[in-house]
């Protein structure tokens, strides 16, 4: 042991000062002094990181802000210089655009496409979802997984017969048809999020209300809804936006003109256009259909990011 | 607690099931058997060819032109939004030089306007994207020619070599915002003492994103893979608003819209079905071989 240490020691006294030099530069880390810090937190968003972030702030909005502008401008404006700001703001383009150019029709037909299957697909969708969550019956998880492959193709696979099938059933081109097919197709990922969420729930009030002899279907609308209201804002605020941005659907199988929805009548209207068109009526068109969408948005955009990434974390 | 259990799952599944099953089930499971046909659409019977409808599509040029460009799709479109993603989240949530883990000034404001271009209905992207593409009257050409670079104005969309581009750019310009809030949210996930140990150590910001951030991100740039990548497969809406044909020579022709073309354009109904079955091989493949690829690295856990 002694003959062991000795030399050890004789050496760390002997080297002493080079010792210590290097012992100084980890201890200070426990007790951190503001040089190192300084040394440690060094610029990461340098100038030109910054100019980045602004450069992309810049490229998500001047688009959107030049349709708002060119919505007030007319015709012979819209040819001159892009970044000019109109002379005077015609907001009569948006009075033509609702009513002569038929956004306005769009936007009643969007409205009760959108809040017939919004409302549909929360009241279908919360069922199914609260009968997996909570029951186990002979054949519940065959009914899950056809609903979670429903997610798994993509839509434009059915087209063709899907057609073919609401055809056949007299209802191409009708409110209700497009309602129907609106909430069939958002379903799967209505009783995924739902399913999954109802099980989370506590079952002790519902098993408290049974006792007390309420049915089943009463602990549903009554105790168990209620619950879920953080859950179905999510989902439904999620339905809402892929609705209102439905276009592969209408463009398909919503065959009457009379009935067009927004996303439909605007591409029907943007392709039309030639020079003598009246192309400031659809810009106004553009920011009409899109205020819906950019107003919730700025209201809810919280709860609209989560909403919408929740889905695909986990 | 059984009471009343067989009525209220009768209830509650009978409406949904049916209308589940007529209008999502059996149009799926429909289409896999129209694809063995030479359905032409509005006749009583559909001619059974079986398998006829594969060979041609494997012979037909504009078949794999399509699949050529939903490829360059596949590659292109994930790889720039997650990057940029990737960059401007990291800025947002790790990227503060005041020493402490934080993001830079004002990262709220930026993730809420760059969210702003995805929650844009596309097809009001694709009309806005149509007019600042115009030679005419668009924000891009008269960028261009306001900084003098008049020099680089295209045809952007009527011009084979950049016309694909073009609308690349635009998906990823819809895309990012998303994909920074989703990051976002992950990187926030990650405790801070791993970035409070790292710094301690000594580690840069770079090493800190490289060797840290990034590799504890994994799990959500995989997800994002698919999710862009089944997109890029799926790109419909804005194909057909801002090249309703294809474009010029069919140079952004993808497979939806073919598929779409050959139906309602062609009434090649068959034809078309078999363009969709081969979509959705593509779309479940690409889901399996990038979970799987997940699975067989261990994930790490904090």
């Amino acid at each position: 042991m002694k003959t062991s240490t000795h030399p050890t020691q004789a050496d760390a006294s002997l080297s002493s000062p080079r010792r210590q030099e290097r012992d100084r530069v980890p201890k200070p880390a426990t007790p951190p002094t503001p040089p190192l810090l300084k040394r440690v937190g060094a610029p990461a968003a340098t100038g030109a990181t910054h100019a980045l972030l602004v450069f992309w702030a810049l490229l998500s909005t001047v688009p959107l802000l030049w349709a708002l502008i060119s919505a007030f401008k007319d015709n012979r404006e819209l040819f001159g210089n892009p970044w000019q700001l109109p002379s005077t703001w015609h907001a009569d383009n948006f009075t033509r655009a609702w009513s002569r150019a038929s956004i306005g029709d769009y936007f009643v037909n969007t409205l009760i496409v959108v809040l017939g299957s919004l409302v549909l697909t929360m009241i279908l969708g919360s069922m199914v979802a609260y009968v997996l969550a909570r029951f186990t019956f002979p054949g519940c998880r065959l009914i899950y997984y056809a609903f979670v492959a429903g997610m798994a193709f993509p839509v434009v696979l059915a087209l063709v017969p899907l057609f073919f099938v609401v055809k056949n059933l007299g209802l191409l081109g009708s409110y209700h048809g497009m309602i129907l097919v609106y909430t069939a197709y958002a379903l799967p990922f209505t009783v995924f999020f739902l399913t999954s969420f109802f099980r989370t729930l506590p079952t002790a009030v519902a098993e408290a209300a049974l006792i007390d002899g309420a049915s089943q279907e009463a602990i549903f609308f009554r105790v168990m809804l209620p619950m879920a209201k953080p859950g179905l804002l999510s989902v439904g605020i999620f339905n809402f936006l892929g609705m209102w941005n439905q276009y592969l659907l209408p463009v398909a199988l919503n065959t009457d003109r009379d009935k067009y929805v927004l996303s439909q009548g605007l591409a029907n209207l943007a392709s039309q256009q030639g020079y003598e068109a009246d192309w400031s009526a659809l810009f106004a068109g553009l920011v009409i259909a899109a205020v819906p969408v950019i107003g919730l948005y700025l209201a809810l955009q919280r709860r609209i990011q989560a909403g919408l990434t929740v889905g695909m974390l986990k | 607690m059984n009471h009343g259990k067989t009525r209220i799952i009768l209830l509650f599944l009978a409406l949904p099931l049916a209308l589940y099953g007529a209008l999502v089930v059996s149009p799926y499971a429909q289409a896999f058997s129209i694809a063995l046909t030479s359905w032409s659409g509005f006749t009583a019977d559909k001619p059974f060819v079986g398998l006829d409808n594969f060979q041609r599509l494997f012979q037909d040029p504009e078949f794999w032109q399509a699949l050529g460009h939903n490829g360059l799709l596949l590659l292109v479109v994930p790889l720039v939004t997650i990057a940029l993603g990737l960059f401007f989240a990291a800025m947002l949530n790790v990227g503060g030089s005041d020493g402490k883990v934080a993001g830079v000034r004002g990262s709220a404001l930026y993730r809420r306007v760059y969210f702003l271009p995805h929650i844009l209905p596309v097809v009001i992207t694709a009309i806005l994207w149509q007019f600042i593409y115009n030679p005419q009257i668009g924000l891009l050409n008269g960028g261009l020619d306001a900084i003098g670079l008049g020099g680089l104005a295209h045809t952007w969309l009527g011009d084979p070599a950049v016309a694909l581009w073009s609308l690349i750019a635009v998906m990823v310009w819809a895309g990012v915002g998303f994909y920074v809030v989703l990051f976002s949210a992950a990187m926030q996930s990650i405790p801070k003492d791993i970035f409070e140990a790292a710094d301690l150590d000594g580690a840069g910001r770079f090493q800190t994103l490289t060797r840290i951030t990034l590799p504890l991100l994994r799990e959500s740039v995989q997800v994002a893979w698919v999710y862009l990548g089944i997109h890029a497969l799926d790109a419909f809406a804005l194909f057909m608003v801002l090249t309703p044909t294809g474009g010029p020579d069919n140079s952004t022709m993808v497979l939806s819209q073919y598929l779409y073309l050959s139906a309602f354009g062609n009434g090649k109904f068959g034809y078309a079905t078999a363009i969709g079955v081969m979509l959705s091989l593509l779309s479940l493949l690409l889901t399996a071989l990038t979970f799987r690829g997940s699975r067989d690295k261990n994930t790490i856990e904090f």
